[in-house]
């Protein structure tokens, strides 16, 4: 089988090719090794590609396979994992110039799990700085390029994994989605995002940014591969103390369900705050296009309000920064990461501090402490966080009257396709906009999906967002798969196929 | 609200022990007065009524038996640090600070 017949499979077509014997997991993982070295200069989703220990990894499975070892469902299909994720043994730097050079001694558990499961590890994809921006053009390392058109963004902050799913250098990323960031990288690179319920998938390991709305999930081409690989990495963490309670099953079976396109007493809300005025209109054709499909195989369709929703996106930029400014305390240059001295004056422990902080954070991670700062300081406490806190029960609130009428919620997952890189650069509040759509499931804590559902006028890919109440993460792999086995079978395959091809280089 | 002047962006900036650049401070007072405007809105939203959300589930504290379990390689550990001597962290001069 051929390399590149090898990189357009899915994960769950890797895994029934290894499982049958048909391929090894060594030429499965080095197939997607030298599609990252043809493609990677361009794409640039990768800040750290791991040949060799991949390839161990790949050879041990395939030796327990020739034992006749029982097998996980996606062992030997390889992986990629945001570089906010600690991986013993292989840099991770968090897309920041202060941990350039780090190497974690120990491994995050959803590596852990990864490991366990056989999934060879390529590398480490690029993403904003500590997962602050929608369009990883803030990683001090140089941005990330959209497969669909180089010269666009792939959606921040992990549009790292995006691209490498998107650009089929690996058939499954691992990312992190603390106000869209796995959701809003999927919509416009045409790929599928999972934010699982907050604290269903442990993280432990995970260089914190916002400990109260950071979750790990899939970044994957269909939802069925979304489904396996939550199925991985999610269940009850003794090592995190917001892990809940429980095992991640259940939603391998509901992607199944979904693809008999039956969706019989379903009942679905759009958002009415979610889809008005921002939105590109052929965005919004895209959503009502995809709504009605949804009508046809059964679901019925009912407008809600969740009216605190015009909200979010401040409270969100309150809360944020003031979680960041916390977190973000420990990168001082002391134990680990980069040390900078001042340039002259003593050489006092805070002095080295500041000089360090302000060498090795960029704009927009100083932008957000200070704001974080301001936010917890004297005097506007209340003001701003603690009314942002307020808000954040007034959105839960929402949510839990819309679920008391429907089963699932939907919305565009971003107000626009793809823009051209720098285009936003200089205009935070103009790149903020871009989560409008997905911020309020992270303040409440419940799971999102992305489905690619459509193009634009450029051909650029569009998102269709379907949020369910914390812990009914299934419904999204039921709801996620009826949508898109509809739209496969009305494109005559995958939206991905369209994209266009990469040039390769020798 | 507080307005962005450039004393007031270096006076957080010296809370939160990042030195910035005199262009970097003209900068970011520019871009926070506009994003503090943006946000200054939460305040108009919740009133006395609405208890105030921390996180999105119940905390509680997690525990584990007290037993001796191993740790992470000091080795390791000590080798990504900037300075590390006789198997310790080395850093900066700390007391005797203005």
């Amino acid at each position: 089988m051929s390399d590149a017949t090898l990189t357009r499979r899915t994960a769950a077509e890797l895994a029934a090719l290894l499982e049958g014997g048909e391929v090894s997991s060594v030429e499965v993982t080095q197939a997607h090794l030298d599609r990252i070295g043809a493609v990677d200069d361009a794409v640039h989703a990768f800040l750290h590609t791991d040949g060799a220990p991949a390839l161990a990894a790949a050879a041990a499975v395939d030796a327990a396979r020739a034992a006749g070892d029982d097998l996980p469902a996606l062992a030997g299909v390889p992986i990629a994992v945001k570089d906010v994720v600690v991986t013993r043994g292989q840099p991770t730097t968090a897309g920041s110039r202060i941990l350039a050079d780090w190497v974690p001694p120990y491994d995050a558990t959803l590596v852990t799990r990864l490991r366990a499961a056989g999934m060879p590890i390529l590398g480490k994809t690029n993403m904003d700085e500590f997962a602050m921006g929608s369009s990883t053009e803030h990683s001090a390392f140089g941005p990330t390029r959209n497969p669909w058109d180089l010269d666009r963004i792939p959606g921040g902050s992990g549009g790292g994994s995006a691209a490498a799913v998107a650009a089929y250098e690996a058939p499954l990323a691992i990312g992190t989605d603390t106000g869209g960031s796995i959701r809003q990288p999927a919509a416009v690179t045409g790929t599928v995002g999972v934010k699982p319920t907050y604290g269903s998938v442990s993280r432990y390991g995970l260089i914190a940014l916002a400990s109260s709305l950071d979750q790990a999930g899939p970044c994957t081409r269909t939802v069925l591969d979304a489904a396996l690989l939550h199925e991985v990495i999610g269940g009850h963490d003794p090592a995190d103390s917001t892990s809940l309670p429980g095992e991640a099953t259940g939603f391998v079976a509901a992607a199944h369900d979904g693809a008999r396109r039956d969706l019989t007493g379903l009942r679905v809300g759009v958002v009415r705050e979610l889809g008005g005025e921002g939105y590109q209109s052929e965005v919004r054709a895209a959503f009502d296009a995809s709504v009605e499909a949804l009508q046809r195989i059964g679901a019925e369709v009912v407008e809600v309000s969740c009216p605190s929703f015009d909200a979010a996106l401040a409270a969100y930029y309150l809360i944020l920064p003031a979680e960041a400014s916390s977190n973000l305390a420990k990168f001082d240059g002391m134990r680990y990461g980069l040390r900078v001295e001042p340039s002259d004056g003593p050489v006092t422990a805070e002095r080295v501090m500041a000089a360090t902080r302000g060498a090795g954070f960029g704009d927009e991670a100083k932008r957000r402490i200070i704001l974080g700062t301001y936010a917890l300081s004297a005097g506007y406490y209340d003001a701003y966080y603690g009314s942002a806190q307020k808000v954040r029960t007034l959105i839960q609130r929402d949510f839990a009257a819309a679920f008391a009428e429907v089963d699932v919620l939907v919305s565009p997952t971003a107000p626009t396709t793809a823009f051209r890189l720098g285009e936003k650069l200089d205009d935070p509040m103009a790149m903020y906009l871009n989560d409008v759509a997905t911020i309020p499931a992270n303040l409440a804590g419940i799971p999102g999906i992305s489905i690619p559902n459509g193009t634009d006028a450029a051909g650029l890919p569009t998102g269709f967002q379907i949020l369910a109440p914390a812990r009914e993460d299934a419904r999204l792999y039921r709801v996620g798969a009826a949508l898109e086995a509809l739209l496969v079978e009305s494109w005559g395959g995958h939206l991905l196929e369209r994209a266009p091809e990469l040039e390769v280089s020798a | 609200m507080s307005t962005f002047t450039t004393d007031e962006v270096a006076r957080l900036a010296n809370l939160a022990r990042i030195d910035l650049t005199p262009a970097e401070l003209e900068r970011y007072a520019g871009e926070l007065e506009v994003i503090a405007s943006a946000v200054a809105r939460v305040s108009e939203v919740a009133g006395d009524d609405v208890p105030a959300t921390s996180h999105p589930i119940p905390l509680t504290n997690v525990w584990r038996d007290d037993v001796a379990a191993p740790t992470l390689d000091r080795g390791e550990v000590l080798a990504s640090a900037p300075e590390a001597a006789d198997g310790k962290f080395a850093v900066p001069q700390i007391l005797g600070e203005e």
